[in-house]
């Protein structure tokens, strides 16, 4: 039997509450009558044998690339790239997808007589990851295997001397690289494509890319010519990462990409609640939502915190592809679809969300109000192909607690942003041109970022960016149950209950608005007919 | 004609920096134009005799009627008819040169108002000015007058101005005569008097020296201040001793004036004066003017003309901040008060009159018979004042101002008495307690308390006896002076006590001068101007140059060179060991704690023995992690944002701490130069041994200026940022002194000092650790892309 598809539910009378994810909590509510709750499709079946599939993969190529074993020869240089801890989420259970893969390559080129392996963690900008993070996305076997001899590296964009040049693509944008990646003889890139943002040309032109590269996409003009950004061909953000790949690519720099995607069964089943439908819930879904909840009600926030970071998620492999890159990321985007592409008509006036305690950067870490923007703004509001979900003028209803708090080792510069930025002004053109070079080039922030566990200092300008598209779409923005302070700070207003936000949400868009609501994550792709 | 009578007159002042020596200036260079004057100053420790006469004097607002009224001539009048001699009447021959005995010997009248008016000074103080003043006066015009006058000229007219308590420790009419007469004094003789009080001090001087009372005030000064080093320490026993001796003298003074029948040393020493006066001044012509408590003008220069904080106003202002919630007295007795103006106006009309042929003319000038002013009446008046317009609290809240019963006067002593023991006791155990920060704040607001209950005591100590004179100071002379006062004078220089209403004098005259004086919020609401914080805050993040101290513990991240080292040592231990370290560090905890707080450099050097034999590469390897684990995440986010300000402002930075090179590499960038500890290594191994010791206490201080002094910036703009008493002496000498998160002895200085207090706490919502043991796992360091094993660290210039 295959998977149910997604689903849109009209809110009758008969409807039960509906679930919003609040941070490290939920909340249940009722959606006026006539509202539309969307729903991800139920996860496909997991691959039968990943690590053959995997095999298979690397020695049958996508477009024009020979297999990975003719690839690799003795004496050569080896790099192999991989996607950070800001993928999957939540974390997936061991063994990690990159795991898999990596073992698979180095094992082609243990038979191939390769012997200058070097692995590097494709982190951009952000934080490097700590050991016991490695150890999860790669396994122990590799982990001890290179770490001791210094051959696990983390990429370093603020490196002066691991950094070069390669060129500039013909509409001027400055292209760098990691320069262990660059003067590889092979460059084998592992990604994990959890969203369609995800992978192709983006995985190394801004994975191991500098600052100088990455600003040439990460701003706020290509942010809002990107619609969305996750519709690649539709994403100001996607065409210029391709332009800079063709480049790398022009440059001599061979690129083996591997991509993965995994099917949507995100979370344990204790928490199987949090991905069925509420009117299906079982005695038993029912049973382990009141415990959480109750539980979750008696925690103090920091252990709640632990408790859902330590959650691990089922996600399984459903489909691998190897090869050259434009051809193997066509491929790999027919799969994410083939899973998370759910078909909408027509646009709603008022979209509500609950965002849960995780995004791509809070990992292991703190949700701060700056990522639970954009969390809601940046990424979920993005999970459109075609027009957004929310009309031009709309309201977007967020839940989310918004704690004004800060991870003080992996976001300093998102508190200085917090404090001494968004307290001036919430306009992101201002914000780029104002502040963006001053904390991007703080000596302070690039040592931490450098030596510590930071993000870089432009990165919470980033965050803001990624916001940039639905700021200028949106009329407002309502964050339920928040800290009221912190929400002010963002320029959002803060509403105590999801009844008060949609009478203030009255005000923008009228009397009796149309409501949609995005039962999310686990994630889908809204495609808005 | 008063004036008339004047005119022409060279009159001498002495006390003219006082309060009723101003009043008299200023009613005679206004009311009797053709009289000069003669202004006896004591040059002060900055300013001279004449610098005196003119800020202290004729800048008083006293003068500013008579400013208006000459306009432009003002200072040609001043300078014509006013002269300044320099003179002290605590010595003998009054200090004066050639120059001045010569002014002073061609005086028709002296008036000498000089006196320690205070009623609780030592008692060797207001011997040497209140008792031998006057006859040393006398002793000085009988001298100059013989030296430059031709034999047979008239002697100058010596007006003394006493106290009509002299004459108050007994029941009944007080009559205006001299002391000496008075059944109901007993008399001792003032030559042994002033010879006890002369031994007085030295014997206190030399019982302040003994070792036991030495080392008492050793401990009150290190409770006080901490271990702030031996020079501040030193410094402060030294001024607790010099307290000490006044306070003995002072105990002294109260206590023989109270065995003899007086209410304090000030009446008691003013009593002898008068007697000694009497048996030394020859033939040399005295008067006496007693006045009783005296106040506020009643019309000159102005209605409610007042100098300084006197006797009535700070009780009247602890009345209505609500701190005095009992003051004795009997509601029925007779506060004898009398407005300045009149007492003016009598002196100079006894100037005017002359002398009594052959006999010392007393005049009193006191209400108490004339026109009785109750306690009861004062304390009601006050009390519907106040209510009607209350003082505001710093909140902006109006003070309810309390209902007092009139208890005893011992009943009052003890409550207060037993108040004040109370929060001395609760305050010494709370600051034992280890608390800094807000809480360490609110310890401070209970110094604070006792200081109120202390003050409160004092002033019932003091002036409780006031309340309850039973004396009635006769004014029949002083009457009869005014009743042979022509209309044009007694309109001019009236000094009937009859004329005053006393509910109009408290009402409109009075309380309005002393809550203007007393500087207390009048308006309910917040300040809106700028906080003093603010301002001090303005101050340090200027664009000026600056040379920016910081301490690390506690000022910067809260934690300390304990939990470093817990944290790298228990790094590679099995979960097992690294409790048990745990556990027997928090066991040890106690007793490195008091180590540290005898000597932090011993504290140091014990302590880091325990990195012995440690591998060296390791443990600066694993700093990095502890870094971000440890210091990272207990630093305070405020606080690293304050360095990188004041280096964003191109301000210098220095950061001297005692945790050793590889803890503070990491914070490199944030600083221009580090001082720190560090430990020996030899074969790769840590040694153990401190090879470079971080400065403690002065040391600190001597750093911060020699740095600002190479850097060519003006010790004036050094800031120092610390947490402890420890500091204290960088705090002491830095131009801008921060305390950050103070613990309770700096958080008692800060707020004495008026410094900037800084309250830093950890970033919100991040995480905790409860004990300082490394939780991350094992892992070899993983290292940057570019990076070999080593050596990729940006690394600061550590001295």
């Amino acid at each position: 039997m295959s998977p149910r598809p997604g689903f849109v539910l009209e809110v009758d009378r008969s409807t039960p509450a509906t679930l919003f994810w609040h941070g490290e909590g939920f909340r249940l509510e009722r959606l006026p009558v006539g509202s539309r709750v969307l729903y991800p499709p139920e996860p496909l079946a997991a691959l039968p044998d990943p690590d053959a599939a995997i095999r298979h993969a690397l020695e049958n190529p996508l477009g024009d690339s020979e297999p990975l074993s003719s690839l690799l020869f003795p004496g050569m240089r080896l790099t192999i790239a991989f996607d950070d801890v800001s993928l999957p989420l939540p974390p997936m259970r061991p063994p990690d997808a990159r795991q898999r893969v990596i073992e698979a390559v180095l094992d082609a080129a243990a038979s191939a007589g390769v012997d200058d392996v070097v692995l590097i963690a494709a982190l951009a900008l952000h934080r490097r990851m700590t050991d016991d993070e490695l150890r999860h996305a790669l396994g122990s076997r590799v982990f001890d295997a290179f770490a001791p001899h210094g051959l696990l590296l983390q990429h370093d964009a603020e490196d002066p001397s691991g950094i070069v040049h390669l060129g500039v693509t013909d509409q001027g944008e400055d292209v760098e690289l990691s320069r262990r990646a660059a003067e590889s003889d092979l460059l084998v890139y592992v990604n994990i494509n959890l969203v369609a943002m995800d992978g192709g040309h983006k995985s190394v032109a801004t994975g191991l890319a500098s600052y100088k590269s990455i600003r040439h996409h990460h701003n706020v003009r290509t942010m809002q010519h990107s619609r969305s950004f996750m519709d690649r061909h539709r994403s100001e953000l996607h065409s210029s990462n391709w332009r800079m790949g063709r480049v790398i690519r022009d440059a001599g720099v061979k690129v083996f990409q591997i991509e993965t995607t995994l099917n949507l069964d995100t979370f344990p089943s204790q928490f199987r609640f949090l991905q069925r439908r509420e009117w299906e819930w079982t005695l038993r879904d029912r049973a382990g939502f009141q415990a959480t909840r109750a539980a979750l009600d008696r925690t103090p926030p920091a252990i709640a915190r632990q408790i859902f970071s330590s959650i691990r998620s089922p996600h399984a492999l459903s489909s691998v592809q190897a090869g050259e890159v434009e051809a193997v990321h066509d491929q790999t985007l027919a799969n994410v679809h083939r899973q998370q592409l759910v078909e909408v008509s027509g646009q709603t006036d008022v979209l509500t969300m609950g965002l849960p305690y995780i995004g791509p950067y809070n990992v292991n870490s703190i949700m701060n109000p700056i990522l639970v923007a954009c969390l809601g703004l940046g990424y979920f509001f993005n999970l459109y192909r075609g027009r957004p979900l929310v009309r031009e003028g709309g309201v977007c209803i967020i839940s989310h607690p918004t704690p004004w708090a800060f991870h003080p080792v992996h976001h300093p510069s998102y508190l200085d942003f917090f404090e001494q930025v968004l307290s001036e002004t919430t306009d992101p053109l201002e914000i780029e041109a104002k502040y963006e070079e001053s904390f991007a080039t703080d000596p302070w922030y690039v040592h931490l970022y450098r030596t510590s566990n930071a993000y870089h200092g432009v990165h919470p300008f980033y965050m803001w960016y990624w916001c940039a598209h639905a700021l200028q779409h949106l009329g407002q923005v309502i964050i339920v149950g928040g800290d009221r302070s912190a929400v002010r700070r963002l320029g959002f207003k803060p509403a105590t209950t999801l009844a008060d936000a949609l009478e203030m949400a009255e005000d923008v868009v009228g009397r009796d608005p149309s409501v949609t609501h995005v039962h999310v994550p686990p994630l889908f792709l809204a495609d808005v007919t | 004609m008063i004036a008339d009578a004047l005119a022409g007159k060279r009159i001498a002042v002495t006390g003219a920096t006082g309060f009723l020596g101003t009043a008299l200036v200023e009613r005679l260079l206004r009311s009797v134009p053709e009289c000069e004057l003669v202004l006896l100053v004591r040059p002060g420790r900055r300013l001279g005799a004449s610098e005196r006469t003119a800020r202290e004097i004729i800048r008083n607002d006293c003068f500013d009627r008579l400013r208006s009224e000459l306009a432009g001539s003002f200072a040609d009048v001043v300078a014509r008819r006013v002269t300044t001699v320099a003179g002290d009447v605590g010595s003998d021959g009054l200090g004066l040169d050639a120059e001045g005995r010569s002014v002073l010997a061609g005086c028709d009248v002296v008036v000498h108002s000089a006196a320690t008016v205070s009623f609780d000074a030592p008692l060797d103080g207001a011997v040497e000015v209140n008792l031998l003043g006057p006859s040393r006066v006398a002793r000085a015009l009988l001298d100059v007058t013989a030296e430059h006058n031709p034999v047979g000229s008239p002697l100058p007219h010596l007006v003394g101005v006493s106290t009509a308590y002299v004459n108050s420790g007994h029941h009944g009419d007080a009559f205006e005569e001299l002391v000496t007469e008075s059944r109901y004094l007993a008399l001792p003789d003032w030559r042994a008097e002033v010879d006890a009080a002369r031994r007085a001090r030295s014997d206190a001087d030399a019982r302040s020296r003994e070792p036991e009372r030495l080392a008492q005030l050793r401990k009150a000064a290190r409770h006080e201040l901490g271990a702030a080093g031996t020079a501040l320490l030193a410094e402060r026993t030294e001024r607790l001793r010099e307290e000490w001796v006044d306070a003995q003298l002072v105990e002294l003074g109260r206590s023989r004036a109270q065995a003899l029948g007086w209410p304090d040393a000030y009446a008691y020493t003013k009593s002898l004066g008068e007697v000694a006066l009497a048996d030394t001044r020859g033939d040399l012509p005295v008067s006496i003017v007693r006045p009783s408590i005296v106040e506020s003008s009643l019309a000159e220069p102005r209605p409610g003309w007042i100098r300084g904080f006197r006797m009535a106003e700070p009780v009247i202002i602890s009345y209505a901040r609500g701190l005095l919630k009992q003051f004795p007295g009997v509601p029925e007795g007779i506060v004898d008060v009398i407005p300045v103006d009149l007492v003016v106006a009598a002196i100079i009309a006894v100037c005017a009159r002359g002398p009594e042929k052959d006999a010392t003319a007393i005049y009193q000038v006191a209400s108490g018979v004339r026109n009785p002013f109750r306690y009861g009446t004062l304390v009601d008046l006050c009390e519907s004042w106040f209510t009607e317009r209350p003082l505001y609290d710093a909140k902006g809240q109006p003070i309810v101002v309390p209902t007092w019963s009139f208890p005893g006067r011992g009943k009052v002593q003890g409550e207060l008495r037993r108040a004040a023991k109370g929060l001395r006791a609760v305050e010494r155990a709370v600051s034992m307690l280890p608390v800094r920060g807000e809480l360490a704040e609110k310890v401070t607001g209970l110094e604070e308390k006792r200081q109120l209950a202390e003050r409160a005591l004092g002033y019932v100590e003091l002036y409780g006896s006031y309340t309850e004179t039973e004396a009635r100071f006769r004014v029949d002379r002083t009457l009869a002076l005014y009743e042979s006062l022509d209309e044009h004078d007694r309109a001019a220089f009236c000094f009937d006590p009859g004329v005053v209403d006393w509910e109009r004098y408290v009402n409109e005259v009075h309380l309005p001068s002393v809550v203007e004086h007393a500087r207390v919020r009048t308006a309910p609401g917040r300040r809106v101007s700028a906080t003093r914080e603010e301002r001090a805050r303005a101050a340090i993040l200027t664009d000026e140059p600056r040379c920016v101290v910081f301490d690390l513990e506690q000022t910067l991240v809260n934690s300390n060179v304990v939990e470093s080292y817990a944290w790298l040592a228990t790094r590679h231990l099995s979960p097992l060991r690294r409790a048990r370290l745990a556990v027997e560090l928090v066991a040890e905890g106690p007793r490195l704690l008091a180590v540290d707080r005898r000597d932090r450099t011993d504290f140091l050097r014990s302590f880091y023995r325990r990195y012995e034999g440690a591998p060296a590469d390791r443990v600066r390897q694993d700093a990095w992690e502890l870094f971000s684990d440890l210091i990272l995440t207990r630093s305070f986010p405020e606080g690293l944002q304050r360095v990188r300000e004041h280096r964003s402002r191109g301000h210098r930075t220095l950061l001297i701490t005692g945790a050793l090179d590889f803890v503070v590499a990491p914070l490199a960038p944030l600083f221009d130069e580090i001082v720190c500890a560090r430990i020996g290594e030899r074969d790769g191994v840590l040694t153990g041994e401190m090879v470079a010791t971080p400065p403690t206490g002065e040391a600190r201080a001597i750093l911060m200026e020699r740095w600002a002094d190479s850097l060519g910036i003006s010790r004036d703009a050094t800031v120092a940022y610390a947490d402890s008493t420890s500091d204290l002496p960088m705090l002491e000498a830095a131009g801008h002194p921060v305390a950050v998160n103070p613990e309770t002895k700096l958080a008692a200085v800060a707020r004495k000092r008026g410094w900037l207090v800084e309250q830093w706490a950890p970033a919100r919502g991040g995480p905790r650790h409860r004990l300082a043991v490394s939780t991350r796992p094992l892992g070899p360091r993983t290292q940057v892309s570019s990076g070999a094993l080593t050596g990729i660290r940006p690394s600061g210039d550590l001295s």
